[in-house]
């Protein structure tokens, strides 16, 4: 086992990862930047050093200073969370190169994870059922109607320099991509640098579903059920819960077994996460591998006792994966809220500011992650996930009550912060329900607004 | 009829932008007429970019902050004297 593991990030998923090393009795060492002195992970570490500036591009993701950083301090592997570059192979290579361990993915799989269509091509060809798209990236309009004669609308226009859900739209006949096409190329010139378009058929009020996984050096795979990520807001995901309420037994099966699949086809390794939209009719399709700990990966440690930031750390340090989802002791129901501090009330601002009055939930069923404390001053330079509040119980219905309940306890002030809109999404008689789909956020959010 | 002075300060705390892309030109430079709502720089706050527009009619006469510098809630940023 490893002695030392340098923390390649800061926030909550510093703490995480430092508590994990703390009980494998690893030593820990937090990076910060210049703005972070005050920040939490660099009190709960064994060891803290700076690694430049505060604008992330010459600290954060500055990979040659978290490497030098790696070798000061005589690390044996770096911990890259999730975010900055956990998913840039260009780390996974240097760290490679200068005998250190990166604990997540191999750098082919990074490239790949980072590759949509060619990861699609491969996933077609694993007999992975893939969303109908445009082959390779389209400038021309001739083209594209071409193209989307074939697939059917409505079809999701996307730049293919793009990511993080910018820059897609959805055109629902011939008409509107006529007039839609142009903008769009020029938006994505103007914003990604590159006016390729990629076009693929837009499932109709979908939910998105994602499997975790776990590969270990020697290609053993499992997953670990189900997250449900439908609960988003402009592709940003705002809710997650384990198991999903959509999902039958058969179901579950055969969408765990085709992400075995895809992470097999390209010889995963490490945690992993595979996303699938679910259309109404109970197709799946494949969307991508995110090569990384997700933000929401709680869920899935509640429901089967897994800690998967502990498993990322044996299994890099050459530990075997000797278990399948069948042997796990599922039980319960996770439901994660990832709190921001944005405004609701106000298109979701930033609320930057110090935090005066702090009161954490706790209580049976509540799981807190935060670097959060009073005095603690948000640094404008970062984003805005302040806490991700985790309940679990024995059924959805007392998940849902104890986030209810955590929800109502929880005081930041004076931010602004999600939880109203929480506490409002968690009394939704649809919510209660398990009945939603992907549009399900614009009953609480107007979906044209835009701030200027 | 005198020009009036007219201030252009931060909505909120945030980093300050001159550019929409370090090599891009500047949105305005000192003793550039500006028009009502035309963009002047871009504030990032917690990741999020919002774009400073242009209240009034008028020239730029101040340029407070330098590119890429750090400002609170209310700081001043342009100066503009309105026609």
């Amino acid at each position: 086992m490893f002695k030392k593991i340098l923390v390649a990030n800061r926030g909550e998923i510093a703490l995480r990862v430092i508590r994990a090393c703390r009980e494998l009795d690893i030593k820990s060492v937090a990076v910060y930047s210049e703005a972070d002195e005050k920040s939490l992970h660099l009190k709960l570490a064994d060891e803290r050093i700076c690694i430049g500036p505060a604008m992330s591009a010459a600290s954060y993701l500055n990979i040659e200073n978290i490497i030098n950083a790696a070798e000061k301090v005589g690390a044996a592997a770096v911990h890259p969370g999730y975010g900055y570059l956990a998913e840039k192979k260009e780390l996974a290579e240097a760290c490679e190169n200068r005998g250190i361990v990166f604990i997540g993915p191999t750098p082919e799989n990074l490239k790949l994870a980072g590759d949509k269509i060619t990861a699609k091509r491969i996933m077609a060809e694993a007999v992975v059922a893939v969303i109908e798209s445009s082959p390779d990236g389209i400038t021309n309009l001739d083209k594209a109607l071409g193209i989307c004669k074939k697939i059917g609308y409505p079809v999701m226009i996307k730049a293919s320099g793009g990511g993080g859900g910018r820059g897609i739209r959805i055109c629902a006949d011939e008409e509107m991509l006529r007039e839609d096409f142009a903008i769009a190329k020029a938006e994505a010139g103007a914003a990604f640098g590159n006016e390729e378009l990629y076009i693929e058929k837009s499932i109709e009020n979908p939910r998105h579903i994602e499997f975790q996984i776990l590969a270990d050096r020697s290609g053993n795979i499992a997953h670990l059920g189900e997250r449900e990520c439908t609960i988003q807001r402009r592709y940003q995901k705002l809710i997650e819960e384990s198991p999903s309420p959509g999902l039958t037994a058969t179901l579950r099966e055969a969408m765990g077994e085709t992400a075995i699949r895809a992470a097999t086809a390209v010889k995963y390794f490490n945690a992993g996460t595979v996303e699938f939209l679910l259309d109404s009719d109970d197709n799946f399709y494949f969307m991508e591998i995110n090569a990384r700990i997700q933000v929401e990966h709680p869920v899935t440690e509640l429901t089967t006792g897994i800690d998967l930031v502990k498993e990322q750390i044996r299994l890099s340090a050459g530990g075997m994966l000797d278990y399948s989802y069948d042997d796990l002791n599922r039980r319960g129901w996770a439901i994660e809220c990832r709190i921001n501090a944005e405004d609701p009330e106000r298109n979701f601002l930033p609320s930057p500011g110090t935090v005066e009055a702090y009161t954490p939930p706790g209580g049976f069923g509540v799981r807190l992650d935060t670097h959060l404390y009073q005095g603690y001053e948000l640094p404008i330079y970062y984003d805005s996930l302040i806490a991700k509040l985790i309940s679990f119980d024995l059924t959805r219905q007392g998940a849902i009550a104890i986030m209810k309940r955590a929800l109502s306890e929880f005081v930041i002030s004076p931010l602004k912060t999600t939880i109203p809109l929480y506490r409002r999404i968690m009394d939704d008689p649809s919510f209660r329900k398990g009945d939603f789909d992907t549009g399900f956020i614009h009953k609480f959010v107007a979906e044209e607004d835009e701030f200027d | 009829m005198a020009n009036k002075r007219v201030e252009v300060r931060a909505p909120m705390s945030g980093v300050f932008f001159r550019k929409p892309s370090p090599d891009a030109a500047a949105y305005v430079e000192i003793g550039d007429m500006v028009k009502k709502k035309q963009v002047l720089g871009l504030l990032e706050t917690m990741k999020v970019y919002q774009k400073i527009k242009c209240p009034a009619n008028g020239e730029i006469v101040a340029i407070l902050p330098e590119n890429e510098s750090p400002l609170k809630d209310d700081d001043l940023i342009f100066v503009i004297e309105a026609v």
